[in-house]
């Protein structure tokens, strides 16, 4: 059973939804993103993402792009980023780690290698956003192979027809990514999340996560009223950029997690 | 046993070789796929080409001529130099080819507004056009320093109705407009069109653009021929993305006899690391939903593109042409920025024709070559656009070039 399938197990034992929480590795720095990091479980996030900086975030909107800038200003490269996964892990081992990103970076560093050094690094599952199950043969099909989840987005304009194809190269959880849109935009409606959730289930047995425009402890409530996950990443981002020092950033996120983490385990008592 | 042809891509997942493809968020994958679908019914569809060979006569003013420059033959003493006056379309350049095209599918498909992204300009201003002729409401992505150096275009497209929207991410050029055209159309994907300028991008869009811009060499092969009864020894164009160049490419791609030549803008110099030439100095890489030739650095990071002419500066290159190159089917060679300015001054003086920056990168490689070349050698170049818009950037540069000397 991959560390995944058990948190997600634990969760639908103790009927709760999932905290997945997003940040940059290597923002605002290497230690401060390696703090961040570490706190996380502690502080309620039950499935971690960190994402590969990437000089082009084409699909994420101003918070995460800035993070982006932030990270490779701080020479982030994706050696550091598969250290901080090593280093992360030598302190928990029970945290599942999803690496988020473009495929570039991926590429640039090899895909077999890459696939190897994150699967020895501790590295549960991959989301990456601009590789579509049309080209499932690229990382998708060998990180299986090799034991790596590879997490699906699916969105509002995944039609019936589409979703089973989007959903067979699915394993871990599927984020359904509930507007059309870049990260840390507008919110989709509690009607449409739960609409939205009922069509997905009705393909698969897989975990649902819901992201895009969740920002508060309140609004992650209501979502985790409906799906099997809350992620958060443009707002606990903007803790990092709003934060006046590297200490106060991590102590923001954490703050902030921890809020989250109120919301959504208190959310179906 | 029959030869192989170069003029078939790309195959069913939208790849020359191993470029080109469909790296987009899942977003948009539906919408590409229907665009895909839509684009291969329009292409049979008598109704649809009948249109477009409407609005390429009368609106564009197609054919364009095939012109023989005959002081710049007599100056370089070679090859006998004839130039594709793409600059002579409505607008100036050869990207309305390509914007017409678009717009009758954006129709067909139901959608009323249209987003593009620009360089120098003049696919923004080619966009707002076709957006005014038929009433659609027009976006524009420009970096705002490609707005610094093409002030007149962006007053053009305000003009013609378009809203100029500034990108300051990055260092504000065609890369970063790109970018926030795509964050446009991911949120706005129901209502939206993406028109893209060139032939790069996912599928269907480098082939979508290709056969648009492929009206360039269908009409320099009939004029040729006309002219001197045979196939042209050599065509030489520029590249940024590469829609200028494959149109006037692929319809000569299976004739052996033809060289072909493609002019990257090699900026300050490849070795500096301050130019826009990604295939002479880049990696084959994944960006803006193809892979092809990339500036970027060890970690796959995307690096700054620089050229003096802002529609050649950009990190990559359309698929197809990096199929190409990889293939050796095509040539493609460097040229600086100072290279492409002697070049401009040339056709200035002798011809009377003021070139874009753009195309003046394929006048230099032709410059370059004529003189060693026989009398009876045949070399198009592809005059991609007029140098109107250039006017400010020559001016400082030949300023800069005085005050160095005085």
């Amino acid at each position: 059973m991959s560390r995944l399938q058990r948190r997600f197990a634990e969760l639908k034992q103790a009927n709760r939804a999932a905290l997945v929480t997003f940040v940059t590795a290597g923002d605002p720095d290497y230690a401060a993103s390696l703090a961040i990091l570490k706190g996380l479980p502690e502080a309620g996030a039950d499935v971690i993402e960190l994402g590969m900086p990437f000089t082009d975030p084409m699909a994420d909107g101003p918070a995460i792009q800035l993070a982006n800038i932030r990270a490779l200003g701080g020479k982030q490269n994706m050696v550091k980023t598969l250290q901080m996964v090593r280093e992360f892990r030598t302190g928990n081992q029970d945290t599942p780690l999803v690496l988020m990103g473009y495929y570039n970076p991926i590429y640039a560093y090899g895909v077999a290698r890459f696939i190897a050094d994150a699967k020895a690094a501790g590295v549960d599952g991959l989301i990456v956003v601009d590789l579509p199950p049309e080209h499932n043969d690229e990382l998708c099909d060998p990180a299986q192979a090799a034991g790596l989840d590879f997490i699906r987005l699916t969105t509002p304009t995944t039609d019936d027809q589409r979703l089973p194809v989007v959903l067979a190269g699915s394993s871990g959880f599927v984020y359904y990514v509930s507007v059309a849109g870049v990260t840390g935009a507008g919110a989709a409606t509690l009607a449409h999340v739960e609409q939205a959730v009922a069509r997905l289930r009705r393909h698969t047995d897989l975990p649902v996560c819901i992201g895009f425009g969740i920002r508060s402890p309140e609004h992650a409530a209501s979502v985790a009223r409906l799906a099997d996950g809350v992620v958060v990443g443009s707002a606990l981002v903007d803790r990092i950029a709003k934060a006046a020092s590297k200490e106060q950033a991590v102590g923001d996120v954490l703050g902030l997690c921890r809020e989250l983490a109120e919301g959504v385990r208190g959310a179906r008592r | 046993m029959t030869e192989t042809s170069y003029r078939t891509g790309p195959d069913e997942k939208g790849l020359f070789g191993q470029f080109g493809g469909q790296f987009v968020a899942e977003t948009l994958m539906p919408l590409i796929n229907a665009l895909a679908a839509e684009y291969e019914k329009a292409k049979s569809d008598p109704a649809f080409l009948e249109e477009l060979a409407y609005f390429q006569r009368d609106y564009i003013g197609r054919a364009s001529p095939l012109y023989f420059a005959e002081r710049l033959t007599a100056h370089f003493g070679g090859a006998k130099i004839f130039l594709k006056r793409e600059d002579l379309n409505h607008t100036g350049a050869h990207k309305i080819n390509n914007c017409i095209g678009q717009i009758l599918l954006a129709r067909r498909m139901g959608k009323q507004r249209i987003i593009a992204e620009t360089g120098a300009g003049m696919h923004g201003v080619a966009t707002a056009t076709v957006a005014a002729r038929f009433g659609m409401q027009c976006v524009v992505y420009m970096g705002t320093t490609d707005i610094d150096r093409q002030q007149a275009n962006v007053f053009r497209m305000k003009l013609l109705g378009a809203e100029v929207i500034p990108v300051v991410a990055g260092t504000g050029t065609l890369k970063d407009a790109m970018n926030e055209a795509l964050r446009d159309w991911v949120t706005n994907v129901e209502t939206t069109f993406y028109l893209i300028g060139t032939a790069a991008g996912p599928h269907p869009y480098p082939a979508m653009v290709r056969d648009f811009q492929s009206v360039i060499g269908n009409e320099v092969r009939a004029q040729i021929l006309e002219k001197e009864g045979r196939l042209p020894d050599s065509l030489v164009a520029c590249i940024g993305g590469g829609s200028n160049a494959i149109g006037l490419f692929h319809p000569f791609l299976d004739d052996a006899s033809v060289q072909i030549v493609g002019v990257e803008a090699a900026g300050h110099g490849i070795d500096t690391g301050k130019h826009a030439a990604s295939m002479a100095g880049g990696a084959p890489g994944v960006l803006h939903g193809n892979r092809t030739f990339l500036l970027q650095d060890e970690d796959g990071q995307i690096t700054d593109a620089h050229s003096i002419s802002a529609g050649l500066d950009y990190p990559g290159v359309g698929p197809e042409h990096a199929w190409l190159h990889e293939i050796k089917r095509v040539e493609y060679v460097p040229i600086t920025d100072h290279e492409a300015l002697q070049a401009f001054h040339h056709c200035c003086r002798l011809e009377g024709i003021i070139p874009a920056l753009e195309s003046s990168h394929a006048l230099a490689e032709a410059f370059k070559r004529a003189p060693k070349l026989p009398k009876d050698h045949l070399m198009v170049i592809n005059l991609s656009g007029r140098g109107d818009k250039d006017m400010q950037t020559v001016m400082h540069h030949m300023q800069d070039k005085l005050e160095k000397h005085a």
